[in-house]
Formats: C-alpha cells, structure tokens, sequence
C-alpha cells in the first residue's frame, strides 16, 4: 500500500491520466455540442480516427506539432462534413451513417497508412512540453499535472469557455433549441440546418484535434485502429453529462486515470493485470448507470432530422 | 386605412392538393381581418405564407405595398410580420427571456438588458404580467400563449397573425386575448384571426372573409359588418361557406356569386348548428333500468411531467348514455383516458365494469371487459405510420383467431376483412396495404372508430375525436359515435369544443385541475353551468 | 433511411416500395456497383490496379473450392449475428454489444467443451456448449435490456459499455482462470479435431454453417408469420403505440434482447466449436459491429441477408490474402462497407425524393 503513494506512483498517474484523458475530453465536448443541438454523432470514433491519421502526417512532415493538431482538427471536420451533407441537410439515419464513417475512417486510415508506411511505424519526437512556471515546482502535482504540451491548458480553458457559452450566448440558446424544440428555433427565425451544421463541424474539428493528440503527443506515432474505442467513450461522456462540461471534464479525468493506472502501478512495482484495471471505468459507468436509472438524460429532439412544415 | 399587406392571386400547391387557388385579400392597420373557414379550406396555408415558412408558385405578396418574397421565418420577422400558430413554439427548457431572445446574431453578446427593456415595453402594451425569467415548461399554456404573441412582435408590431388561439383556452383566457388584440388594434396593428367559430369571429372581427376549398368565398366588410344583423351575417357567412341560397332574407354576400353546377350541400345544418353552437340534441338519461355498466370511485394517478394527474374522480356510466368531459386542455383529461383504458396503473381508486373489478388488469383485461379507447393522438399513439391499413384495423388484436392461430398468421384472411372494412367504413385509400401514415386525418379517424367501436365494445373512450378534421368527417365521427350509444355502448367522450359536447351529451362532466369538477344534465342552464365549473368555480 | 428507429426503416421500405422485383434487386445492385467503383477510383489513387484486386478477390474466395469452402464457413458466424441483430433492430432496440457478447460466449464453451468432452460423446458436448454460448449471451445482455425496458436508459451506452468489460473479462477469464497451463501464449484448453462440430459431405465446412441460415430463415419467418414478430415491428416502428395496444413492453423489450444476444452468444459458440477449438487471449474478430452495415444493406431482410453476407464473407477471405499479393491491406474491405453504406442511403433518398416530386406532379 505505501508503494502507491510514492512519488513515481502518484505522478505517473497523473501523467498518464492526463495525456490518455485530453483526448476523451476534446472528443466528449465536441459531441456534448453535437447533442445539445440534437445530432447524435455515432461516427465520432471515425472523426477522432481521421483526425489522428492527418494529425500524424502533418506534424510528420513538418515537424510542428500545432500544424498537426491544426490538420487533425481539418481531419476531423472532413469526416463531419459527410454527416452534415447527409444527415443534417439530408436527413439521412444518423445511427446508420455514424457507423458507416467509423467503419470507412478505420479502413480508409489503415490503408493510407499501409500505402504510405508499409508495415512500419515511423516516431515522432517528443512533443514540446509547456512547463507552467511556479506552478511545476508544486511537488508531485507539478510533474503531473503542470508540465504538459500546451493544449492541455487551452482545452481546460475550453471548458469554462464552452460553459459560459451554452448559457450565456446566442449561439448557446439556439444550440438548445436546435436540440429541445427545434422548431421553436424555425419560428424565431434562425436556420435550424445552419445551427445544427455548425454544432457538427465544431465536433468533427474537437474529435479531430483529440485524435491528433492521442497520435502526435500521447502515441508519439500512429497506429491502424489506434482509437481503440475513444469515440465511444466520448460519447457516453456526453450522454451522462447532461449538458454540463464540467461533467465532461470530470469523466475524461476519471476514465484518463483509470487507463493510466496500469502503467503507475507498474511503476509503483505492483503487477495488476490490464484488462482487470481496463475494466474499471466501464464498470463504473454501468454502476453509475444502474444506481440514478430513473433520470432521462438526452435532448428530446435527438437524433430526428429536422424539416420545415413537412406535410 | 393603410393596407400593411396584401395577397394578389396567390396559389400554392402541395402534392395531391391545391391549398390556396388565386386567393386576393388585404390587411389594414387598426383592424382586425378575421378568416374563417373549416379545416382544410386553406387558412394555415396562408398563415405559412406569411410567416415565410412556404412561397406561393403563383401569385404575389406586397407588405406596405411593395411585393416581398418572404422566404424564411427570419424575413418575415424582419418585414414585422409576427406569427402565433396553433402549437406553443417555445423551448420548454429555456425562459421566458431567453425564449424571446432566440434568434439574435451569434457573434454579439447576450443583450440581456435590451432585451428586458423591449419585455417590459410589450407587457405594457399587451396589459400581462409574466416572470421574465420563469421557465416556459412551468407556465399554463394561456401564459404561454402570451410569451407566444410577445415573441411575434418582438421585432415591430406592423402585422400580427394568429391561427386558431382560442381552442385551449379557458372562457376567461379568451376574454384576455380579446382585450390584448383590442389594445393593440387601437395601436394600429393588423391583425388577422384566424377561426373556424363564427362566434368568435363576429365577437372580435371588424371584417371577415370567408375561405372556401382554397378560394376566397366571399367578404363582409366593416360598414356590412355592423349594419347586418345576426341572423343576416349568419345567412351570409352560410351562403359563402357551403355555396347556396341560405333561405329567407336578403342576399348580403359580397365577393363572387355562388359557384355554377354547385349542387346545394345536404344536412350542413349541423355544421351550422356546430360553428354556431346551437344545441341539436335531445338528452336522454341512458338505460338507467339496469345497474350503472361503468363504476369509477376515487381515482387517482401519479402526477408525471406531461399531464396534471387524477385526483379522487368518482362517476357512474350507464349504457347507452354518452357522457362528456369538458374542461381546458391538461387539466387530468389524458390521465382519465389513459387510466380507464388501463394504460396508466393507479394510484389509488377502483374501476368496475358490468359487476367486474378490473382495477388491476391493464389494456388487455380491460379490452376484454369492453372497454375501448380512441386516442387523440392518431399517428404517435393510435396507429403506426409505416405498416398498413389491414394491420392497423388489428393493431389490438395481434395473435388472437380467426387472424392469428397458434401464433401463426393468415394474412390472406387479415386482407380479405380489411377489404371489406375498408369499403363498409368507406375508408378513402389506395389499397389495404397502403401505409396509413399516408392517410388523411379523417379516414386515419374512420379506421380508428371502426376498430374502437366494435360489436364487442362495452364502453367507449374518445379523446378529442373530431380535433384537426373538416366538417364532414367531424358529422361522420359524431355519427358514429350516436350509432354506438344508440346500440347501447356507454360512450365517454372529451372534448375542448363546448358546443360539440352539448351537441352529443346526455350528461356532461368538467374536469378542473384534476378533479371531477362537477357533472350536469345536458338541458337549457348546462352551458353556463359547465363554463363555471371550467373556471374553477362551482356550478 | 430516413427512419430514426430501425425497425421503422425496414417496415417502411417494405410497406411502400415500387413496383416489385425489379425495382427492388436495382434498389440493392446500384449501391452495390457504384461502391465498387468509388472503391475502385479509391484504388486507383493510391496506384494499385482495382481490377487486379477485384479479381484476384473473386478468384481467391468464391472460384477455387478451398477458398470457397472457406468463405461459406465464414459465414457460419456472420449470419448468426446478423438474425441476433435483425430481431433487435426490427423491435427498435440497437444492440451494439455483439462484440462482448460474442466473446464471452466463446470462452465460455471454450472453457466447458474439453472437460464436458472428457465423459460424454460428441453431440451431447456440442449442444451443451452451444446451449452454453447462448446462455451467457443473454445473460450479458441482461443489464442492459432491464435498464431500456424499466427506466428507459438508451442501449446504446449501455451495450457499448458492456461490451468493452466483456471483451476485458474474457482476457481476463482467459489469462487468470481458464489458460491451458501447457501453452506459451494464454488460450484455453484445445478441443481436440474430431471433438469439434462434424463438417458437412466430406467438405472443410462444419454444420454451424446449417444452424447459422436455418436460424436466418426462421427469424425471418418469425419476423414476417408469427404474431410475437408483427409485435416486435410494432415496438420497433412506435413504442407509443405498442404501449396503446396493450403490449408488455418491458418484456418484449427484454425478451428481443435475449433472443438477439442469445443467437450472438450461439454465433461464438460456433465459431469455437467448429474451427478455433479454443480462445486465444486477445482475440477479438469484433464481427459484432461489422454485421451492422450488412443487416442494414439487407434492410433486415433475412433473404438479402444470406446474400450480402456471402459477399462480404468473400471479401474477408480474399482480401486476408490480397494484402501480400496485390498490396491492398485487409481493412480496405472497411472502406468498401462503408461506401455501400453511405451509397445505399444515397440511392434511397434520390428515390424517395423522385417519388414525392411525382407525387407532386400528379
């Protein structure tokens, strides 16, 4: 038991939770957009896919890891573009089209990436790591939470930003009608496709940014299929934070942690094995699921593609 | 006067239907234009025009005398046309402010006070006083209504329109709402009323015009307006609405003259009688010989987020009898449905029918007892869209014989009866295979009687049978509904339209707040008595 | 797809359609071509020769006996999944935990053939453990149908969520409990060749592949003849009105979801029993999400079920080898599914857009 709260324990926990957390949060707040105007956006792995992919190559080829996360965020909204054009403007199954992309973003990925690297998978070095001054001298939290690249403090900045956005803008107040009563938000004269389209892209370009992260900063390299999954916790993410991004930020720390917590353990010499702590955060979502089973959590109007005076 | 807007032969299609055929009308300032006609005349149509929520193929609209192509909400608002329409368009988890300041440019800052300044300013106008930061989903839907009509003149006060606003208020909101168009008429708004009440058309309108099958059918304007007496504004309301001489009197119609080769429509004395709210029927008290076939004692529901729950309804039903239930929208009547057809458990109460407690039993029990329940809510409860005609004549019966033996199916027998429902009820649909969702209302309505108003039915529910149809399925809806009685169901029947329920009624119940407010004999005092009782007071 | 359910989807295309065959092989054969195509153009791009590709794929799988024997034994999985997934799409439920599911149940026939093998014969070891696999599929798909058919809680967390412990308790299952101690690599103990599931007329293929169509057709005969299948449409298409027409919803909902992720749990079984003979840690064929896009593409119809999974089974298989011979790396078949996707709600869209536009000309 004191082995885990030595110094090397606590800090690689920290670490780790927050480079394997940052992309949970950027893709969980991208969706939480997505569903606060009424898109239900399955596809959200293939957008964090993509993003990762185009991420790589750009910080690859010139070796500036904020062009990287620039071309991930391009990826990611390639991918939403394809959901805007069919079913925010189409009104094609969102659920139907979500899949589709996932599926298309890991063969297309893994194929380009087959082309283009054959069975090799080329490094990238370190990424650039802003050490907040003062702050990082703080013992353990310093290590850990204060000497990381800079997107991490500009996505916690995010957080209040989008917080004070929902509620406080009138681009908050027409996402929540998009996605509570959109044609409240028709008759008051703002184009609901418009509102929605834009909700998509932001979360095509989050996503995209997050897998960008994951690859460039938390991988150091990209790998077919490296998401592993990321998407989908982004998305429950969203579903149980009910609007609020502070509950994202909370869930993307907790999951973050708990998929670092193998490699501190290691660090700390205790050998658990990883599928057993992999399980954790899942079983805590499902416990946290079965325990407040009695509130409804999603926009009405979610996932119903909206048309104008439709007879 | 100044004409803020005007129509020059305008026709707008839709498929299958012409809505509006070469409709011209104007609209002054300072005067209330009411358009009257029945469902499906074309009025809504017009009212979407305007809003900007379709365009004309023919024709064109000048707002201050210049033509305008109105093709969004947002121009609309921004040529100060406000709309108010039938549903409530607010967002339930928004306030009242935050509702009005939907639909302000993205790139500026929450103008919070501004918008508090325009609030106040529009309360005056209008005489209310609302909470402006009270959420909508707490608010009745009269104060809702208000918010409603604020948002509408949000942006400048030059044309107000308003589709049908009086089906869910209370005879007190009603007087309301007259007082705020009247305000705002002597500020010098247009405005247009949209009904199909002829009372309430002569109470408000200073001119009305008559819609008719997508044309304009006639016009009495102010000066006709107030020379005509009623029974002349009546005859001429008559002659433009169903195309024939109306009897005695002068002619007073202005506009166009009664169609050629029109054939005189037979029995629209009803329909008179219903956009008149003339009593029609003779009350008779049921079979009370035998014991009550329907008991209901003390019940009560568990309040949810939807509907104001029951609380202790106690009645007795008889066969044959048809009883109404009258009362403001919300006030328990959906809760009453649900809990006697045994879709909603109880909270607590005891239901018998025919000498058997079925207080336990849900839909299936309860079916078998007799009971029937006709919803309002057609397509999202009553039937399903997507599958056909013939399945949605079963929809309840799914796995019982003849249709179903040993859970197995036999569809050519389904379709051969569907055939032959299909032509008794004359049912208006391609084939019995043809999704009902692509029905009109009415014949959606006709499957739905057929089905509830078996041979089997013991007891029967409607919930708001005639909303949303034209006249002639509401006769027929009503018809039926008689045969049923006539045969010895006990009917129930709620309805928002007072004048419907004194048609039908043999005795009529009010529901206030989820209480059974009072029943009363359908004689001579019941209108006065039953609007008391809807307002809370007693009778 | 306009439908925001499934189940609404399906019995809408159904109930409408055009006129007849014609209309409906076209409707399946356009996206069919066109997303050969723009997988071709794809191909093209990336300067690899599509017609080699294709070819050597149709050669490979489906002309040669070994490979076609190998494509049909594909299949055996597939199909199985695909009816698990036909029921709870068409009763609105989406059930994406097949992976989970899946897993789970093959570990655990994994786990009980060889000792059950050990004192009975053949058969009565194959059913207990196929009984076995179904069992634990329904069992894992328990959480998730109480917490949809009780409180509501969408499925679609729930079965992901489940899904992602059951694939991690499988590995563990398999490393910590269940290993073959005589093995380098973590795998369960080795059902011995002739204990597995008798193959079919001297052929490789195991009768799983039997089980897996006779278990298409009869949901799709439940589906289209039983009164408990029009339920479950009518559950799917609007759970309102099920609710109105005096349906146990709860328990329809749960029993769909048994019936769904038992045949899943079946597909595992099988897989195990006819060709692994054991559980590798680490192993995960995650077939569970990829049958999605072809139950789609059959518009959850078991007949056009059979046959785009023969198609994507002969994908798989030719384009395991493709990678070496032609250069095309396996997960360019992703790329096609999703393209067939994405060109199936295309062409339904453009036709229903056509029909109204007639309409309104009539």
């Amino acid at each position: 038991m004191n082995a885990l709260l030595t110094e090397p324990f606590l800090v690689s926990l920290l670490f780790g939770a927050v480079t394997a957390g940052l992309p949970l949060l950027l893709a969980g707040l991208g969706e939480q957009i997505s569903e606060k105007a009424g898109v239900l956006n399955i596809g959200l792995e293939g957008m964090m896919l993509c993003g990762a992919y185009t991420g790589f190559l750009a910080t690859y080829h010139t070796g500036s890891f904020w062009l990287g996360f620039l071309a991930g965020g391009a990826g990611g909204m390639a991918v939403a573009l394809i959901v805007l054009l069919l079913c925010i403007r189409r009104g094609l199954n969102q659920i139907v089209i979500g899949i589709a992309l996932t599926v298309g973003s890991q063969g297309l990925t893994s194929l380009l990436h087959f082309v283009q690297f054959s069975r090799t998978y080329p490094r990238l070095p370190a990424a650039p790591v802003l050490a907040l001054p003062l702050l990082n001298q703080i013992p353990i939290l310093g290590k850990g939470l204060f000497s990381h690249n800079a997107l991490v403090y500009l996505s916690l900045m995010l957080v209040a930003a989008l917080t004070w956005m929902f509620r406080s803008t009138y681009l908050g107040l027409s996402l929540e009608a998009a996605g509570n009563k959109p044609a409240a938000l028709d008759a008051a004269g703002v184009d609901v496709i418009r509102t929605r389209s834009l909700a998509v892209l932001a979360t095509g370009f989050l996503a995209g940014v997050g897998g960008a992260y994951m690859a460039n900063v938390g991988a150091g390299l990209f790998v077919p299929f490296m998401t592993g999954g990321a998407g989908v916790i982004g998305i429950v993410l969203a579903m149980l934070a009910r609007g609020r991004p502070l509950w994202v930020l909370i869930g993307a720390a907790l999951f973050g942690a708990s998929l670092a917590m193998t490699t501190a353990l290691q660090v700390a010499g205790i050998n658990v094995p990883t599928d057993v702590v992999q399980m954790l955060p899942f079983a805590v979502v499902m416990l946290v699921l079965v325990i407040f089973a009695r509130h409804s959590m999603l926009p009405p109007a979610l996932g119903m593609p909206y048309v104008r005076g439709e007879r | 006067m100044a004409t803020v807007a005007a129509l020059r032969k305008v026709t707008k299609r839709f498929p299958g239907i012409v809505a509006l055929d070469g409709v011209s009308l104007e609209f002054h300032a300072g005067e209330i234009h009411v358009l009257l006609g029945e469902n499906g005349a074309g009025k809504s149509t017009l009212v979407g025009l305007l809003a900007g929520m379709q365009q004309p193929e023919e024709g064109e609209i000048l707002i201050g005398g210049k033509p305008e192509r109105i093709d969004s909400p947002r121009r609309s608002m921004d040529l100060g046309i406000g709309a108010v329409f039938q549903q409530i368009l607010l967002v339930p988890s928004l306030t009242v402010i935050e509702n009005l300041m939907l639909g302000g440019s993205w790139l500026r800052p929450l103008a919070r006070a501004a918008a508090l300044r325009r609030f106040t300013e529009l309360s005056a106008l209008l005489g209310v006083s609302l909470d402006p930061d009270a959420r909508v989903s707490g608010m009745s839907l009269g104060e809702q209504q208000q918010v409603e009509i604020m948002r509408a003149l949000w942006r400048g006060e030059k044309l107000l329109l308003l589709d049908e606003p009086t089906s869910m208020l209370t005879p007190q909101g009603v007087a309301d709402l007259g007082r705020m168009m009247r305000r705002l008429r002597e500020q010098g708004v247009a405005l247009i009323l949209i009904t199909h009440k002829l009372l309430e058309a002569y109470e408000f309108g200073d001119r009305i015009s008559v819609l008719r099958l997508g044309r304009v059918a006639g016009e009495i304007d102010p000066e006709r307006l107030r020379t005509l007496s009623e029974a002349e504004r009546t005859e001429a309301v008559i002659r433009m609405m169903f195309g024939e001489p109306a009897g005695e009197g002068e002619p007073a119609v202005e506009g166009e003259a009664p169609r050629e080769g029109h054939a005189p429509r037979e029995g629209h004395e009803k329909e008179v009688a219903i956009l008149l709210g003339r009593k029609l029927h003779d009350a008779h008290a049921g079979n009370r010989s035998a014991p009550a076939i329907l008991s209901v004692r003390d019940l009560s529901t568990t309040p949810d987020f939807t509907e104001t729950a029951l609380h202790e309804v106690s009645f007795d039903l008889w066969a044959g009898e048809v009883l109404g239930i009258a009362g403001v929208d919300g006030n328990g009547q959906k809760h009453l449905a649900e809990a006697l057809a045994g879709q909603r458990p109880l909270r607590q109460g005891r239901i018998t029918v025919a000498g058997t407690d079925v207080t336990q039993g849900r839909v299936p029990e309860r079916r078998q007892c007799g009971i029937r329940y006709v919803t309002d809510d057609r397509l999202g409860e009553g039937t399903v869209g997507t599958l056909s005609v013939a399945i949605n004549f079963l929809l309840k019966e799914i796995g019982a014989p003849p249709y179903w033996r040993h859970g197995i199916v036999d569809w050519d027998l389904i379709h051969r009866d569907a055939r032959e429902k299909i032509l008794r009820n004359d049912v208006r649909t391609p084939s019995e295979f043809t999704p009902i969702g692509k029905l009109s209302g009415g014949n959606i309505q006709k499957v739905l009687l057929a089905r509830e108003l078996d041979a089997e039915a013991n007891v029967a529910i409607l919930n708001k049978p005639t909303y949303g149809l034209d006249l002639q399925n509401q006769r027929l809806a009503l018809d039926r509904i008689g045969a049923a009685a006539a045969r010895g169901v006990a009917v129930i029947v709620i309805s928002t339209d007072l004048d419907e329920l004194l048609e039908i009624s043999d005795r009529i119940g009010v529901m206030f707040q989820g209480r059974l407010a009072g029943i009363v004999d359908n004689d001579d005092a019941a209108p006065d008595k039953v609007r008391r009782l809807m307002t809370g007071a007693a009778a | 797809m306009t439908a925001r359910e499934p189940g609404e989807g399906a019995a809408m295309t159904a109930g409408e359609g055009g006129a007849g065959a014609t209309a409906t092989v076209l409707r399946v054969l356009v996206p069919v071509v066109l997303a050969l195509i723009a997988g071709g153009l794809i191909l093209l791009v990336l300067g690899k020769d599509p017609l080699d590709y294709y070819g050597f794929v149709l050669q490979r799988s489906l002309l040669r006996w070994g490979g076609a024997q190998e494509t049909l034994t594909r299949m055996a999985p597939l199909l199985l999944i695909a009816a698990g997934l036909i029921v709870a799409f068409r009763a609105g439920i989406w059930n994406l935990g097949g992976d989970g599911q899946f897993l789970l149940a093959a570990v655990a026939s994994a786990a009980l053939a060889p000792v059950l093998s050990e004192v009975l014969p053949r058969g009565p070891v194959l059913i207990l453990c196929m009984m076995a696999g179904a069992l634990v599929g329904v069992l894992w798909s328990l959480i998730p149908a109480l917490l949809k058919a009780r409180y509501g809680i969408n499925e679609i967390i729930t079965t992901l969520m489940m899904s992602f412990l059951g694939t991690s308790l499988a590995n563990v299952l398999i490393k910590l409990v269940l290993y073959d101690p005589n093995t380098t690599v973590p795998q369960t103990r080795s059902l011995a060749v002739e204990d597995r599931l008798p193959r079919l007329f001297g052929t490789s293929i195991h009768c799983g592949l039997l089980l897996a169509v006779l278990a298409v057709i009869l949901v799709h005969l439940m589906m289209t003849r039983t009164a408990f299948g029009l339920k479950l449409q009518v559950l799917g298409a609007n759970r309102a009105a099920a609710i109105h027409a005096g349906f146990r919803v709860e328990r329809l909902t749960v029993v769909a979801f048994a019936i769904s992720a038992g045949l899943i749990g079946l597909a595992g079984a099988v897989e195990v029993l006819g060709v692994w003979g054991s559980v590798r840690a680490d192993w995960n064929p995650a077939l569970g999400l990829l049958v999605v896009p072809l139950v789609f593409l059959a518009r959850l119809n078991g007949y056009a079920v059979i046959g785009f999974t023969l198609f994507f089974s002969a994908l798989m298989v030719g384009g395991e080898t493709a990678a070496r011979r032609v250069g095309v790396p396996q997960h360019y078949v992703l790329v096609l599914v999703a393209l067939l996707l994405l060109f199936l709600a295309l062409v339904e869209y453009l036709d229903q857009s056509r029909r109204k536009r007639m309409a309104m000309k009539a």
